[in-house]
């Protein structure tokens, strides 16, 4: 287990690279270097524009040099806390970030432990009550989720709160926490609206999970162990609990390891339409004001997060069967 | 058909019966057996043909839509959808609406529609109305229905007044196009690519793999806005549309790319592959002729399940304004409109653009399954 687990970590680390270098390609992509548009931003509000202050940040992000200095300078930079500057707020972008990724965080984890919880029942029930109007309903239920962009269950979602009960559903916090410091009570708060959005990133979600737990639940409950141990007398519960569910289960543990870049981005789009204090809503003015060390350091961790949320899947996989760990 | 007649007849036995229904099996083509069975999918039947009407909507949208996407008025500022009427003092007449009785709302100075009575207006068919250029080539002004007099919004109308329904029909345009060419890219990108990888197999394949391993973890949504941020404003909308598509249909290759691969690794060590290999055929004929075509349906139902993804992108880029951007009309770009909770809970149907989207994605989401089911008709 320990040989598995380390080399799954070594695994990671080209990964790991190559979504820097994309990161960095994504900072590169708008036409000029970010200090152009830093100096157009300052001269529109009529500022001076200080030649030492832009002498001072050439040189401190290597803007003089060739890009592939550029890129270790950024990556020397990081491994220090340094994402670089933010232009738009005038401040480091490591200021601004951490909050917003904890907050993705906790959002996505809880969006995961519900799609879990929601799609293990369900589709226990949908293999075992094949062609049953509950298996109907919520197969008919699976494929709208599929089928409706994100943005448009929270606006419906929203809409219905605005109209039926006069509230707004938009946020993380009551208005009384959103500028408090971290307490229980905020915490609380915060779980207290952390419903929404996990209903409304988790449906595409839990759709698919159903379906694959659903096919492979049934794939296994015709085979002719199961006629046997049913012919022995085993009742249907142990039966189903003992078997075929253990396998079952397996391919369902990937693809929940698969579902997290999914969820991942179902939450930045959810979080601009209700306005969560997450990464998605300041990611997209970034890139809208071509912020770029913002943009490409939140593309970054994002993508950073989606792959160890694969590793602690694949380790789970591996724990749960032990074929893969001697593959 | 004319088998199980002559059994009711009795001039056939049962047993007779079987062997000739047997003897149409063997016969059959492939393409003959993948479509009986797809036949029997009632959903993905029905499906198909939504998709087709919608299609079709698509490519006749001037001529369908009762008025010029673009024209607007003042006058009809979020104008509630009109209903169509068929009895007028409980007589059976010709199709008509009534026209809009506007009032300004005292308090929040916002205007309120109610239909009038007095105001009637027959719809016709072949009416003339806004004038356009049919495909961009014929100059036109018949309309498939509409009114000569007042105004017949059946969708109602947006911020400035603009016919939804016109809107939706040209937006259907771009936004089922977009999946189409998008997929047909990255269909061309996993053939080249999975088939390397599949049919080389080695460091390559390996190497290919991660690759694809790697597109895969990335978050989707954060990158496709941050590569449709970097296309220049300044670009027109034709080129603005095709860089979407690309960089949509550069990411969505890694699913067909992984299908192709797997089919190529499975009938590399087929039979009449070595058979082909033995009688001197070039690698390229051996690809060609023999082995495509023996996983052609399998890709038809990939790309059909994959189209969706595509529209969904355009849809949720255009929503957050990076991808499609007005005057182009697209669903996403309608949807823009509808950003704000307080304006859907005011004119709800700024929201029927997504219907639209969701009622495609599941056409096509079931269209794809019935597909994949009749994939491989010598399955049991």
């Amino acid at each position: 287990m320990f040989q598995y687990v380390l080399r799954r970590i070594l695994y990671m680390i080209p990964t790991l690279i190559l979504i820097a270098v994309v990161s960095f390609i994504i900072i590169q992509l708008p036409p000029g270097d970010f200090l152009t548009s830093y100096i157009a931003q300052l001269s529109q509000t009529g500022e001076t524009v200080d030649e030492a202050t832009i002498a001072a940040l050439r040189k401190r992000y290597g803007l003089d040099q060739p890009y592939y200095v550029q890129f270790f300078m950024w990556v020397w930079g990081m491994l220090h806390g340094d994402f670089g500057q933010s232009f738009e707020w005038n401040r480091p972008v490591s200021q601004l970030i951490w909050e917003r990724l904890a907050l993705t965080i906790a959002v996505s984890t809880f969006t995961m432990v519900f799609t879990w919880i929601l799609s293990f029942p369900i589709g226990l029930y949908s293999a075992t009550h094949q062609y049953s109007g509950g298996d109907y309903f919520f197969t008919f239920l699976g494929y709208i989720g599929l089928a409706t962009p994100n943005f448009m269950i929270a606006l419906i979602l929203m809409w219905v709160a605005y109209s039926v009960f006069g509230a707004s559903v938009g946020g993380l916090f009551s208005p009384q926490y959103v500028e408090a410091a971290w307490s229980w009570g905020k915490f609380l708060d915060m779980l207290n609206h952390l419903w929404i959005p996990a209903i409304v990133i988790g449906m595409g979600g839990t759709a698919g999970l159903i379906r694959t737990l659903r096919a492979n639940l049934l794939d296994e409950l015709h085979k002719p162990y199961v006629v046997t141990a049913r012919a022995k007398g085993v009742p249907e519960r142990t039966l189903l609990w003992r078997y075929p569910l253990r396998i079952a289960i397996i391919p369902w543990i990937s693809t929940v390891g698969w579902s997290l870049p999914g969820i991942i981005s179902g939450e930045t789009i959810t979080a601009v339409v209700l306005s969560l204090p997450t990464t998605g809503p300041l990611l997209l003015r970034a890139l809208q004001s071509q912020d770029m060390y913002l943009a490409g350091s939140f593309i970054m961790l994002l993508s950073f997060l989606t792959v160890i949320g694969t590793l602690i899947s694949d380790i789970l996989l591996g724990w749960v069967d032990p074929r893969i760990r001697y593959e | 058909m004319a088998d199980e007649e002559n059994v009711k007849k009795g001039k056939l036995g049962e047993e007779e019966l079987e062997s000739s229904l047997e003897e149409k099996v063997y016969l059959a083509s492939q393409w003959q057996l993948i479509w009986w069975r797809f036949r029997r999918h009632k959903l993905a039947i029905i499906s198909g043909i939504i998709l087709i009407i919608i299609y079709l909507m698509a490519i006749f949208c001037e001529f369908l839509a009762p008025y010029d996407p673009n024209k607007y008025d003042i006058k009809y500022t979020y104008a509630p959808p009109q209903t169509i009427h068929i009895f007028r003092d409980g007589k059976l007449v010709r199709p008509f609406v009534y026209g809009y009785k506007m009032e300004l709302d005292p308090v929040t100075l916002r205007r309120i529609y109610t239909s009038d009575p007095e105001q009637v207006y027959p719809i016709y068919f072949f009416v003339k109305g806004d004038p356009y250029k049919f495909w961009g080539i014929w100059e036109m002004d018949t309309h498939l229905i509409g009114v000569r007099e007042g105004t017949m919004f059946l969708l109602g109308t947006d911020r400035m007044g603009r016919d939804m329904i016109s809107r939706i029909l040209y937006g259907a345009r771009i936004s089922t196009s977009i999946g189409l060419i998008g997929v047909f890219l990255s269909f061309i990108l996993g053939l080249i690519i999975g088939g390397f990888s599949g049919y080389y197999g080695g460091v390559l394949d390996n190497f290919i793999q991660r690759a694809i391993e790697f597109i895969r973890s990335i978050p989707t949504i954060p990158l496709w806005m941050a590569l449709s941020a970097a296309l220049p404003p300044h670009w027109p909308p034709l080129r603005i549309y095709f860089g979407i598509t690309v960089i949509l249909s550069l990411i969505g290759w890694t699913g067909l790319a992984r299908v192709v691969r797997s089919r190529f690794l499975s009938l590399r060590e087929e039979d009449f592959v070595m058979a082909a290999r033995l009688c001197g055929a070039g690698e390229f004929r051996i690809i060609m002729r023999h082995m495509v075509p023996s996983f052609m349906s399998y890709i038809i139902a990939n790309i059909t399940l994959s189209i969706p993804g595509m529209i969904l992108g355009e849809t949720s880029l255009s929503f957050l304004g990076l991808g499609l951007r007005p005057p182009t009309i697209s669903w996403g770009v309608l949807l823009q409109e509808a950003q704000n909770v307080r304006t859907v809970a005011l004119s709800p149907w700024l929201l029927l653009p997504g219907i639209f989207v969701i009622i495609t994605v599941l056409c096509f989401n079931f269209l794809g399954d019935g597909l994949r089911d009749a994939a491989d008709p010598y399955a049991r």
